[in-house]
């Protein structure tokens, strides 16, 4: 059933790309290209592509388009939101046209969600002849795998730090995605999560009563993306670290929890700030009342809405006194700067607890 | 009762708005001087290093009118004309708060257009003229004539304007920037005296018709989120026939500005374009460099096709 000349790509962010390729898939009924996993090669080649002082999400966009192009993807999407990443697309658009490159382009923002027609004018875009009720059939279980990639990522972002046998998550968590790729329909997906939640909540642990807990908050792209911090969490992991973050697809997209949020930050700031940063703010008051013994902000250079929210988190950080760090990634930050900094950090944070206890 | 308007950001958008619905309100009003290095360099000491000039001037300003009056008036405003704004001026009351939370003698006059409704200034102006207690009838009649006063002085800029792109004989230079940057005297104003020293004629892009503007600005993008940038965008547009080229003046860091110019640079092939950078680090003679080599390219392109 799948037509057979459009080969639609979305640009990489965490592993959420098998949920758009189960979308794409059996909801449009197009072929799903995932990218190549981001690489140095990537940034590089967004950032030549790319305006100067873009946001780094932006470069790395670029990078994940000009691969997937090489690779016969004939259909960008880009996704949008409460910043300059409701301008991504026609920007990206522009580039990559007046490059010579010759494709489809669906822009979220372009689109009026407020009416069905013009939803399915542009869903016509990705697939001419598209069958709206499959794409509604398809979002069920779309929306299951999204939930499922993000509670074993939870669970393995608190206690792989901790596993007796070193790479068990990983490889474990690697064999799932492998098995996800090729997901036929809900009854298949509820087998497999079961089974690999057995194994992941299997896996022996070495786990001490009292850990040390980091919270990690930033800007959208760059706290779920792991090319684009650094891997920090999983360094975090390495020092023994539980590290705990909310920002994810389930909390944003499919369970919003903004208003929630909102509410939480509403002590340091008045008014929506727009954007991440409110749910940036409380994010970090939660992890400071709930125990946590530093926080770690990342965003990429110049984004806007968190260098908004910084001057509060260093209230926040006063009141509750709980440590913050801040790291700001563009293209060119060096890795062995990044470790340094944190195993400052580690060393600090230890240190303060010891004087707690 | 002493109101504070600090000279940086809006006001620049909405001088002749405030200072008329202040005084018809009746309240007293004081602004900040002109930017000089003093306020500039308590905003860098005040500012996250990351931030984007204007807030670093924002800050500077709010810092110097601290103490000089009762209530600072940074305004928060989400939506113009329906259309979103930069997430700095949805942000910037919170984190004007936030940086002076500790100040004893430092009070804000709050102020926030959040909603994408027709009457979403009326109703933000309402609410903070019920805050300080003024009258319905008085603050209807203050309102109305506060948006009339305002309305006159930018038709006037863009008559004088439009007066003088046709008549000038000199070399017509489009400076597209956003208002607190044009304004500003240590970011636009320079710039202009420069061009004005080089013997060209600086077009504003800023004073074109804000409605006219933005209606024209679909014909270049379709998606772009932002009142001011389709302001601009569309000025581009409009003039681009009118002028000899462009200079893109831009603070640094500007986040809207980053994309927007880029989009500039490749939707208008044909007009000669500079994009200039100005950042808190002194120092004009770069500059003046390349805005003087610039100048030379035009005036040669210039003589080339009179020749022709």
């Amino acid at each position: 059933m799948t037509h057979n000349e459009i080969v639609a790509c979305f640009p990489h962010m965490a592993n959420y790309a098998y949920a758009f390729k189960y979308v794409c898939e059996h909801g449009f009924e197009v072929k799903y290209l995932i990218p190549p996993p981001i690489t140095k090669r990537t940034l590089e080649l967004g950032a030549r592509v790319s305006p100067d002082y873009v946001c780094s999400p932006f470069k790395y966009c670029m990078g994940c388009y000009l691969e997937a192009l090489e690779l016969g993807a004939n259909c960008l999407m880009q996704i949008y939101g409460g910043c300059r990443l409701n301008y991504y697309g026609e920007l990206n658009a522009r580039i990559l046209r007046d490059m010579g490159y010759e494709f489809e382009f669906f822009d979220m923002a372009a689109v009026n969600w407020k009416s069905p027609k013009d939803i399915i004018e542009h869903f016509r875009i990705i697939n001419p002849d598209i069958n709206p009720v499959k794409v509604v059939q398809a979002l069920p279980v779309t929306f299951r795998i999204i939930e499922i990639l993000d509670e074993f990522e939870d669970l393995i972002r608190h206690n792989v730090g901790f596993e007796v046998n070193d790479g068990e998550f990983d490889g474990t968590y690697k064999e799932f995605l492998g098995k996800l790729e090729n997901v036929e329909d809900g009854k298949e997906l509820k087998e497999l999560e079961k089974e690999y939640r057995t194994r992941l909540h299997g896996i022996p642990l070495n786990k001490p009563a009292k850990t040390i807990k980091v919270g990690f908050v930033g800007d959208y792209y760059t706290v779920q993306e792991p090319f684009s911090n650094y891997f920090m969490e999983k360094e975090l992991a390495k020092f023994g670290m539980e590290v705990y973050r909310q920002m994810n697809f389930t909390n944003s997209v499919i369970h919003n929890q903004g208003k929630k949020k909102r509410k939480i930050a509403k002590k340091y700031a008045k008014y929506p700030l727009g954007a991440t940063a409110n749910s940036t703010v409380a994010e970090a008051i939660t992890f400071a009342k709930e125990g946590c013994a530093g926080i770690i902000q990342v965003k990429s250079f110049g984004c806007m809405p968190e260098i908004d929210a910084m001057p509060i988190l260093q209230n926040v950080s006063r009141d509750y006194h709980v440590p913050i760090l801040h790291f700001s990634f563009d293209s060119q930050t060096s890795e062995t700067g990044v470790r340094t900094r944190l195993e400052a950090f580690y060393d600090m944070v230890e240190a303060r607890n010891g004087r707690k206890a | 009762m002493k109101i504070g308007i600090p000279r940086a950001l809006l006001y620049y958008k909405n001088e002749k708005f405030w200072t008329t619905l202040f005084t018809e309100l009746g309240f007293e009003y004081i602004i900040s001087p002109e930017t000089d290095c003093a306020i500039l360099s308590r905003g860098e000491i005040l500012s996250i290093d990351e931030t984007c000039l204007p807030i670093k001037l924002l800050l500077g300003h709010v810092d110097w009118l601290i103490g000089k009056c009762d209530y600072v008036f940074v305004p928060r405003v989400a939506y113009r004309h329906k259309l979103q704004m930069c997430t700095r001026f949805m942000a910037q009351t919170d984190l004007v708060a936030n940086t002076f939370r500790d100040r004893e003698d430092f009070k804000l006059l709050f102020y926030s257009v959040g909603e994408p409704t027709h009457n979403c200034e009326r109703e933000a102006v309402y609410k903070m003229a019920k805050f300080l207690k003024v009258k319905k009838a008085v603050f209807k009649e203050a309102y109305a004539t506060a948006k009339a006063a305002q309305m006159f002085y930018e038709r006037f800029r863009t008559e004088r304007q439009k007066e003088k792109v046709d008549t000038t004989q000199k070399i017509k230079i489009l400076l597209v920037a956003h208002a607190y940057s044009v304004g500003d005297a240590y970011i636009g104003k320079p710039v202009i005296a420069m061009l004005k020293a080089m013997g060209c004629e600086p077009v504003i892009a800023e004073y074109g018709d804000e409605r006219d503007c933005i209606r024209a600005s679909y014909a270049v993008s379709k998606s772009m989120p932002w009142a001011y940038n389709r302001h601009l965008v569309g000025a581009v547009e409009l003039y681009k026939d009118h002028v000899d080229g462009a200079v893109l003046l831009t603070a640094f860091p500007c986040g809207t500005d980053s994309m927007v110019n880029e989009y500039i640079i490749h939707a208008f092939k044909g007009l000669p374009m500079i994009t200039l950078t100005v950042d808190a680090q002194d120092g004009s003679a770069g500059m003046e460099t390349r805005l003087e080599s610039f100048i030379d390219i035009i005036t040669l392109r210039k003589e080339r096709s009179h020749d022709a």
